[in-house]
């Protein structure tokens, strides 16, 4: 039987309630957080590319920063196979739209509000996309950025981010956002997140990509590193503070 | 929910407060949105007006998990009468509920002011004044204390709207929330606050703790 799929035999019915709680998936190919935030001119965002098999780092390359539609960006986390059926999804809704020929184009908000409902079906369903994602994005001077959870848990703010991002990044993002950040301003603040995500979280990678959205359109960064620092004195002697411990 | 698995429901934490007095109804909810000790974000409104809105407007979020509250005035439906809708609309969902904790506050055909109080999966009930959410425990009794609602057991029924007045009510919701806020890691950022009355609905904020 299909799980999550209700039956109206009880037999079946009871196999589900004595299993207890089961999940329907869990993920294989993951990645880790994006980051999100507007500026003065519109939306950028930051995620790496690493792509990660468990704790193995898998992949080294995965771009998980889109552009949608002619307005939007779409960045995820989690599960990579999900976040690209995800892109199927929306390849067919713009494509679809686009077809009726009547100079009208999907928005960032309307591509959120689409995701809302995917998420939220899909956890109905008991079948969830493994995903949060961010969706950033400007149309008609108004710049949009929101963030959908796996159950379809959704908001809307001036920077977001995901997983681990949401503890380690979003504080220093909060600490030092403004209306009017200029470009570089905001590509700073997203490098000291990345770096900060970098040093603690275990699953992140030293290459990554930065994107913005403006009125003109999109622009995915070339994939870069930054510059590490690996000469704090606690990074040399870890144990220094706890001696007795291996 | 040994049946569906714990991951479909998340809390978001969240407080709401309603008080009906003869002539308004206030009705004020936190902004937090809040997942285990992270913050998504200090600016999720949590109150939606109803009152010219389609019935599919009445659960408007898809967070299950987070509490939703709602008010309405009493304009093409009544207050009454939404109040039923939104019990049907939670007991539809009964064998796999909406987990949201709902109070609906407006004015009653009569002009005075109502709140009715919801489970996740319909039980409903009209009442003088009421709180729902994570820092519902925390409120309660201090709306009991200040509010002293009549028995629902004596006779004849008397009315459970509050004697305060309307700028004393808001007050008091103020004053509870600010109190909340300090206990309850899931309240704070900021409180918004609906009063309704004959002459519309007027909305208000109140920044509450950011810790």
């Amino acid at each position: 039987m299909e799980w999550g799929a209700v039956s109206s035999e009880g037999k079946e019915v009871s196999t589900i309630l004595e299993s207890g709680s089961q999940r329907t998936l869990s993920p294989y190919v993951t990645g880790t957080s994006v980051l999100g935030l507007k500026y003065k001119d519109g939306v950028i965002m930051a995620a790496d590319m690493g792509g990660s098999y468990g704790s193995t780092l898998r992949y080294k390359s995965v771009e998980r920063i889109k552009p949608i539609g002619k307005h939007t960006l779409l960045g995820a986390s989690g599960e990579i196979s999900d976040f690209q059926e995800i892109l199927r999804y929306l390849d067919e809704l713009i494509i679809y739209d686009h077809m009726w020929d009547d100079g009208n184009s999907l928005g960032p908000k309307e591509v959120h509000n689409y995701l809302n409902r995917v998420m939220y079906n899909r956890r109905n369903k008991f079948n969830p996309l493994w995903n949060s994602l961010v969706v950033g994005g400007v149309k008609n001077g108004q710049k949009y950025l929101g963030m959908v959870g796996m159950i379809g848990t959704h908001y809307e703010d001036n920077h977001v981010a995901t997983g681990f991002g949401n503890h380690l990044a979003r504080p220093i993002m909060r600490a030092e956002w403004r209306e009017d950040l200029t470009f570089e301003e905001a590509v700073k603040i997203l490098e000291k997140c990345l770096l900060v995500l970098l040093y603690r979280d275990r699953s992140a990678i030293n290459k990554f990509q930065i994107s913005k959205i403006t009125e003109e359109g999109v622009t995915i960064s070339e994939p870069y590193a930054l510059k590490t620092f690996w000469g704090f004195s606690a990074f040399q002697n870890p144990t220094k503070g706890a001696e007795g411990s291996w | 929910m040994a049946l569906r698995g714990d991951w479909v429901y998340e809390n978001n934490g969240g407080t709401c407060v309603a008080i009906a007095g003869s002539d308004y109804c206030v009705v004020a909810a936190d902004t937090r949105l809040s997942v285990g000790y992270s913050i998504y974000t200090r600016d999720y409104s949590k109150i939606c007006k109803l009152c010219d809105s389609s019935p599919l407007f009445l659960l408007p979020s898809p967070l299950t998990a987070s509490t939703i509250y709602q008010h309405q005035h009493n304009k093409q439906m009544s207050c009454p009468a939404m109040a039923r809708l939104l019990s049907n609309t939670l007991y539809y969902k009964r064998f796999f509920p909406y987990y949201t904790f709902n109070i609906l506050g407006g004015l009653d055909n009569e002009g005075k002011g109502c709140v009715y109080s919801y489970d996740a999966v319909g039980s409903y009930e009209r009442v003088g004044y009421s709180c729902q959410g994570t820092g519902g425990a925390l409120i309660m009794p201090v709306l009991d204390n200040q509010l002293k609602s009549p028995s629902p057991l004596l006779l004849p029924a008397r009315d459970a709207v509050t004697p305060l007045s309307e700028s004393e009510a808001v007050d008091l919701v103020k004053d509870v929330f600010a109190s909340a806020t300090e206990r309850d890691i899931y309240t704070g950022d900021k409180l918004e606050i609906i009063v309704v009355n004959a002459s519309g609905i007027r909305q208000e904020f109140l920044d509450l703790r950011k810790d």
